[in-house]
């Protein structure tokens, strides 16, 4: 059964004006995981999150995809991966659809679901010619959201993906992740909610916090 | 799958283009502030016509700078604070290709519309009659040059909360030989010497400027993001 992780971490350290935050993060995702990163505020997680989509660079450690280091396959690796980050990049000007239909246009790797479909199914049926400035807070990342169902890259990153969202919102993501992982795909995830998934992996950040001397 | 290779180049310059069209009265501040000053030049200085139209080329140019450096402070802001320039930033295309669809959405919606109004101005402050062509022509590279140039200081400054003023004096100095060499393309023709020269000078700043700032503007971009 040895399969090549999807993304395998090794001996991760990050460090920010010379006080280290993480050191030896060590882990690796295979195709129908779902990993939680924990850890108390401030201890790494949106950080770690942005060492793995690349856009910050590792002061030590190792990020492999399927065996190769990033930097390595970059192409191959940002094709394959969908990142939602702490702001959900929705520009209030333009209305949901407008929104998705950019952000599904940068993306590399996209199905057949019409932009429609999919801000129906995330909830936002009636509200996708409204501008985004009409729309709360919660809406604004439902919009984000609609890309996991669009997007077929099978890494996903999410940074807090249930902030904001009520309580259906956060049943439909978990169903979302159960059925990404069943085709193969891997989350993961920074929360501080318990997932009601059941094969969901925790990896606490706080334990790697470097001591302070 | 052909369609699925996009450079991101069309994506950004639609979306940009777009956001400008429901902004529009943001949009045309730099415009307004270019027509408002000419008209208060003649006021300021002299309504009369020969002397008016002596410094016409100067002063247009100088306006049309000071109206881009106007808008182009927020070439990245907002994208920065909602976090799309992060997406942009790990989209797998080569990133400056999303940034020249966002130059080029820049100079359409304030370059262009500058360009457009300029004989309304060039009339306003009595330039004679041979420098209208050479006016619009060296104005339509110029600005275009001005956007790339800006690209490079917004994205520089674009973490900093009060990057303005640094963004000014960064780009300032480069700058420099676009108006040196767009007023001379209207006062060459003014003169009633070969204006094409000047003219090929810019042609040949703005062919530089295309080729190298996406490039400068991807690295001060990730630099921006690395911190």
């Amino acid at each position: 059964m040895s399969q090549t992780p999807l993304l395998s971490v090794e001996n991760l350290a990050f460090e920010r004006d010379d006080s280290g935050l993480f050191s030896a993060v060590s882990w690796h995702v295979v195709a129908g995981d779902i990993l939680q990163i924990e850890g108390a505020n401030g201890s790494g997680k949106t950080t770690l999150l942005r060492l793995l989509t690349g856009s910050l660079q590792p002061s030590a450690g190792t990020i492999a995809y399927l065996g190769q280091s990033i930097s390595a396959c970059r192409y191959n690796y940002l094709t394959d991966m969908l990142y939602i980050g702490h702001q959900p990049a929705v520009k209030l000007n333009l209305t949901a659809e407008e929104n998705l239909r950019w952000m599904v246009a940068t993306a590399a790797k996209s199905n057949e679901l019409s932009l429609n479909d999919a801000l129906i199914q995330v909830g936002l049926a009636g509200y996708t010619d409204i501008p985004c400035y009409a729309l709360s807070a919660g809406q604004h990342r439902r919009v984000a959201l609609a890309r996991l169902l669009i997007s077929d890259a099978r890494l996903w990153y999410l940074d807090e993906p249930f902030t904001a969202i009520d309580k259906q919102g956060v049943q439909f993501l978990q169903s979302c992740f159960q059925q990404h992982v069943e085709r193969g795909g891997a989350v993961v995830l920074s929360t501080h909610q318990d997932l009601a998934l059941s094969n969901v992996r925790k990896y606490n950040l706080s334990a790697c916090a470097e001591q302070v001397v | 799958m052909a369609r699925k290779m996009n450079s991101g180049f069309v994506a950004w310059l639609r979306r940009d283009l777009l956001l400008a069209y429901r902004r529009r009265g943001e949009v045309a501040s730099p415009v307004l502030f270019f027509m408002m000053v000419s008209t208060l030049i003649p006021l300021g200085l002299t309504p009369e016509a020969a002397r008016l139209g002596e410094v016409a080329a100067g002063m247009i140019w100088v306006m049309a700078l000071l109206a881009t450096l106007l808008s182009v402070d927020g070439m990245f802001a907002s994208d920065y604070q909602d976090g799309s320039l992060e997406q942009m930033l790990i989209t797998p295309q080569l990133l400056p290709l999303p940034l020249l669809g966002k130059i080029t959405a820049h100079w359409l919606t304030t370059g262009l519309p500058l360009t457009l109004v300029s004989p309304l101005l060039g009339l306003m402050m009595s330039l004679p009659s041979a420098g209208y062509l050479p006016l619009l022509c060296s104005l339509a590279l110029g600005t275009a040059c001005l956007s790339l140039v800006g690209a490079v200081g917004a994205a520089l400054t674009v973490s900093l909360r009060k990057g303005g003023l640094l963004l000014s004096l960064l780009v300032m100095p480069l700058y420099m030989p676009v108006i040196i060499f767009g007023t001379a393309t209207v006062s060459y023709a003014v003169d009633g010497l070969n204006w094409l020269p000047p003219l090929a000078l810019l042609g040949a700043l703005l062919a530089a400027s295309v080729a190298l700032c996406p490039l400068a503007a991807a690295g001060a971009l990730r630099v921006t993001a690395s911190n």
